[in-house]
């Protein structure tokens, strides 16, 4: 006689725990019950990337690129998992690369983006990247594990925290990754993964005042009503794509800052 | 009048301070009666048959009349500057291309005190200022980017730089000529062509500018350049045959702006308003920290996106500091802008007059400590006495709103902590100041501010080279230096926008 499973209940990722939706609702996807978020989540979910931002950018580079790197780990040991949620090993494979190759930018994306500028009075003025602050995603449907990894990486390598919503149609690898980094040394509120509907959620992440950028990479028509919010507050609008992996998809997340410091004995 | 202006006007000017007028000449500038639109290489009739007058903000004297342009001028306008780029501009050899920016930069140099007179008289601003700042800068941004025109493969490795296309530039008032250089020369650099459209009140060194353009020989139709007011630039933001948009203005209409390109794709930066901090610790020299402060805010009457607006100084010094700069402004030299002693020249305009006078009024009644120096002010033009505002809460107005003019904050602090938490309480984020013997403090201090640019010991210092723009709302983009080349550029792997 076989073995009935135990099933998983998909839960939400806000601030390192897993709690449902606050309205207490779900949605079913790929066959299973998913929590289906609210307005409320989702600014829960921003108030708890805000409150991780000061600790996650305030880390050194070496420690961020740690971090990264032990999320490959976890990915890793979870392959078949993984597999069993997106198109399978190739998708896990390619993703768990990606974390692997963003890792190793943490304590380099600096020194190529940043200058020092040769100004013409006695300063040393030079030009350092920052992160913006917290970053809305809309993650993309296809392929929903890779897509989202390929836009959230360079948000948080470069000391940015993350409110992520989930692929409507395909929301279970979101929930997969996000147990992968609660375990993975990513301290609480760096990443917070909402699920459920985009048409309900993105509006209010768009919106929000303490957003301060937004990818709208999983957005479609939507998108001019999306940009017409971000304006709201001045947000950095990116319109990321899930193929792209360079330094300057972790730039589009970064702000310039110049000092001049003065020279003199 | 207000109650403010006749309270001043009783008081006596202190006798030692008093100059003997040291005009400079206006015979240097010569001006039309009545200026076209600058399409295509050559003047032209507004097919909108509208002009308006331009005046001088310290006599209301008025100057010329220039043209409206309407929805039909931009369209044609648009209609040259992509001609220019699909036949010639883009393609042209890139050290050619090199060659007439630095051609412009040698024109502005041999023409600057034509050029800072003009700017002076159409702006208000104090000649002083506009020609040991304003024209200097706006020559070296020229030669800066000159210099760039045939080396961006370098400036960016492997990511095939191109040109964006055709580009609507909107310009402020505060620096006509500089803010014109900080458009044009990136712009230009990158292969592109634009449409210029200078501030309603202060359009003339961009017209002027059009015969140093005639002077280098620049191809007709690669600089276009409409006046009017916010209308023409409505009509270029929502101009279809625009690539990319740079707007430097107040963060509210940098707002429309991008909610009106919402969904259209194209390419936008934003340099818009601040209310920056100027951070006095109490190891700082406590003398050139008062200069500073008074650069920070009275330079060019506020009228500056990045000025020392909130003064913050830590308590244990906040009396001596108060007293110096008390002391300090008493000294500064309201008037002619063409004098040569004058410090403080003319507010740019009625509206802007009355914009300060409205919150003053409001810091007044909030229950700010207002301070004025005795000073005697011209009868016509528009004008306001120096002002500095103490007992400020981070609440009133005058603490949370850019008021572009000559009015100070002042607000103090105990830690470092305090410092940053007041310094970052605002929606903006373009610059801040930080006074300290102490070179760790100052570069923790700047790690940890919200802004763009962070002055060490020096304030409003801008260089073609130093980057320059804002975090949060005070817009996206930079400008200077190898990565004010970046909106301007099509780049490989890149989907960053702005």
């Amino acid at each position: 006689m076989s073995r009935l499973p135990v099933r998983k209940t998909y839960k939400l990722f806000i601030g390192g725990d897993f709690p449902r939706s606050e309205s207490g609702r779900t949605y079913e996807a790929q066959g299973q019950n998913v929590a289906r978020a609210s307005r409320k989540d989702v600014r829960d979910a921003v108030r708890s990337a805000r409150g991780a931002f000061g600790t996650w950018r305030g880390m050194t580079a070496y420690n961020r690129g740690q971090v990264l790197y032990r999320i490959a780990e976890m990915m890793e040991a979870r392959t078949e998992e993984f597999a069993d949620l997106s198109k399978g090993r190739k998708e896990v494979e390619a993703a768990v690369d990606r974390w692997v190759w963003y890792a190793g930018w943490a304590d380099k994306y600096a020194q190529v983006l940043g200058t020092s500028n040769p100004v013409a009075a006695p300063y040393f003025n030079f030009t350092i990247p920052e992160p913006t602050g917290v970053v809305g995603i809309v993650a993309p449907d296809e392929p929903a594990l890779d897509g989202l990894v390929a836009r959230l990486a360079p948000v948080i390598v470069g000391g940015n925290t993350a409110v992520v919503l989930a692929s409507e149609p395909a929301p279970l690898a979101a929930i997969e990754l996000a147990e992968a980094l609660a375990t993975a040394d990513v301290p609480g509120g760096v990443v917070n993964i909402l699920t459920g509907y985009r048409s309900e959620l993105a509006p209010w992440l768009a919106g929000h005042m303490d957003v301060n950028a937004i990818d709208l990479a999983g957005a479609d028509g939507e998108i001019p009503e999306l940009e017409r919010l971000a304006a709201e507050n001045v947000k950095r609008v990116v319109r990321g794509r899930a193929d792209r992996q360079s330094p300057y998809e972790i730039a589009a997340f970064l702000e310039l800052k110049t000092v001049w410091h003065p020279i003199g004995v | 009048m207000t109650d403010l202006e006749r309270k001043q006007d009783r008081s006596p000017v202190p006798s030692g301070w008093d100059y003997a007028p040291a005009p400079e000449s206006r015979d240097i500038v010569t001006l039309e009666e009545r200026y076209g639109l600058y399409v295509g290489g050559e003047f032209v009739e507004p097919r909108s048959g509208e002009h308006f007058p331009t005046i001088s903000p310290a006599s209301e004297e008025q100057l010329a009349e220039v043209a409206q342009a309407g929805a039909e001028d931009v369209d044609l306008a648009v209609g040259a500057a992509r001609d220019a780029f699909e036949n010639g501009w883009s393609a042209l050899s890139h050290s050619e291309r090199s060659k007439y920016l630095f051609r412009i930069a040698r024109i502005l140099q041999e023409r600057s005190r034509e050029f800072a007179v003009l700017e002076s008289l159409n702006g208000g601003k104090p000649i002083k200022e506009s020609r040991d700042v304003d024209l200097p800068l706006a020559a070296a941004h020229f030669f800066y980017y000159a210099g760039w025109a045939d080396k961006l493969e370098y400036a960016f490795p492997n990511r095939r730089p191109r040109p964006v296309g055709v580009a609507g530039q909107i310009i402020p008032w505060n620096f006509p000529l500089l803010m014109l250089a900080w458009k044009i020369a990136p712009a230009l650099a990158a292969g592109n062509t634009v449409i210029l459209k200078p501030a309603e009140t202060t359009p003339l060194t961009a017209l002027l500018f059009a015969d140093v353009l005639r002077q280098a020989e620049l191809p007709p139709g690669v600089v276009n350049i409409v006046t009017g007011d916010g209308r023409t630039g409505a009509e270029l933001v929502k101009h279809p045959g625009i690539d990319k948009i740079a707007f430097t203005g107040s963060t509210e209409v940098g707002k429309a702006i991008q909610r009106e390109l919402a969904g259209s794709g194209k390419r936008l930066t934003l340099e818009l308003g601040g209310k920056a901090a100027n951070i006095i610790f109490d190891d700082a020299a406590l003398d050139q920290a008062v200069e500073g402060i008074v650069n920070g805010i009275y330079f060019n009457q506020g009228h500056v996106c990045c000025a020392g607006s909130r003064l913050l100084v830590q308590e244990s010094i906040y009396e001596p500091v108060i007293e110096k700069l008390k002391r300090r402004l008493t000294t500064l030299r309201v008037g002619d802008p063409l004098d040569k002693n004058t410090d403080v020249g003319a507010i740019n305009s009625k509206q802007q007059l009355e914009k300060i006078e409205e919150l003053v009024a409001s810091g007044e009644e909030e229950g700010a400590e207002i301070y004025q120096p005795p000073c005697r002010l011209p009868e016509k033009g528009y004008w306001f006495v120096p002002t500095v505002f103490t007992n400020v809460a981070q609440s009133y107005r005058i603490a949370q709103e850019e008021i572009f003019g000559p009015v100070l904050s002042v607000l103090t602090f105990r830690t470092p902590d305090e410092a940053v938490e007041k310094a970052n309480n605002t929606p903006y984020g373009l610059s801040a100041g930080v006074w300290t013997e102490k070179g760790s403090r100052i570069l923790s201090m700047a790690n940890r501010l919200e802004a763009g640019v962070v002055w060490a010991n020096t304030y409003n210092r801008f260089d073609p080279t130093s980057p320059f723009g804002g975090y949060k709302e005070s817009g996206f983009g930079r400008e200077g230096g190898l990565h004010g080349l970046e909106p301007y550029l099509e780049l490989d792997d890149s989907e960053v926008r702005g």
